[in-house]
């Protein structure tokens, strides 16, 4: 699946997107933050507060329980400051 | 006549008469039209602000926009919604964002265009960069603007 990363996420983990392939044990956003966070400093850095990062999946905004099975793109973004 | 609905994502300035025009041209069954439009501040608070970048994600601003206009037609009695939304680099005293609502009455036509523009501040996934003398800051997201935006589904 595709990862997508805006605003200051994409600044901490220093890249805009890319693909990856999580273990079948990741199964919800909260799950994939929390394995992206092991995946280096950056990454660290970027998840550090989980619970202020949004998420949407296919363009739709999600909950972090949402399951991520069966997505194409996955995106993490603080919150929105658009308007 | 159907509603005529425009949703655009763009970095150069709009011009909002010529937007107004290209929403009520050739109709005659529109007797109101509400114009919101967001303008940079020169200022937060005491901190001077140079300029504003604004990022956004490309695909789902537009998705997310069209179903805030998708609600609204469906909430009002609504013969048009236009929303235009810069990104890039936003010097104080330009526009940053339009939103126009269009019907046969007034009431609709405020009431769709303030739904609109407390949603998008809440939902739509558009991130400001502040440029101030400290420095650069992304923008922190105010409470009242999700406050702003649940008000609405109270009613």
């Amino acid at each position: 699946m595709k990862l997508k990363y805006f605003a200051w996420v994409r600044e901490r983990i220093g890249k805009s997107e890319e693909t990856i392939e999580p273990p079948p044990t990741v199964r919800t956003v909260e799950d994939l933050m929390a394995w992206l966070a092991k995946r280096g400093e950056t990454y660290a850095h970027a998840f550090e507060t989980p619970k202020v990062i949004r998420a949407a999946i296919d363009h739709t905004h999600v909950r972090s329980d949402a399951a991520i099975a069966g997505a194409r793109e996955i995106a993490f973004f603080p919150p929105m400051t658009g308007g | 006549m159907t509603a005529n609905v425009t949703i655009r994502i763009q970095e150069a300035d709009f011009d909002i008469a010529r937007e107004i025009s290209a929403l009520t041209g050739g109709r005659t069954d529109i007797g109101a039209v509400v114009s919101f439009s967001g303008i940079c501040r020169g200022s937060e608070g005491s901190e001077t602000i140079a300029a504003l970048t604004l990022e956004h994600y490309p695909g789902m601003a537009e998705a997310e926009i069209a179903r805030h206009a998708e609600t609204a037609m469906s909430r009002w009695p609504l013969t048009g919604v236009s929303v235009i939304h810069r990104v890039g680099r936003i010097v104080p005293g330009e526009n940053i964002v339009l939103v126009l609502t269009a019907s046969e009455h007034r009431q609709a036509a405020f009431q769709a265009a303030e739904f609109l523009m407390d949603y998008l501040k809440a939902n739509a996934p558009f991130w400001k960069r502040e440029e101030s003398a400290g420095g650069t800051n992304w923008v922190e997201a105010r409470h009242h603007d999700d406050d702003a935006a649940a008000r609405w589904t109270k009613s």
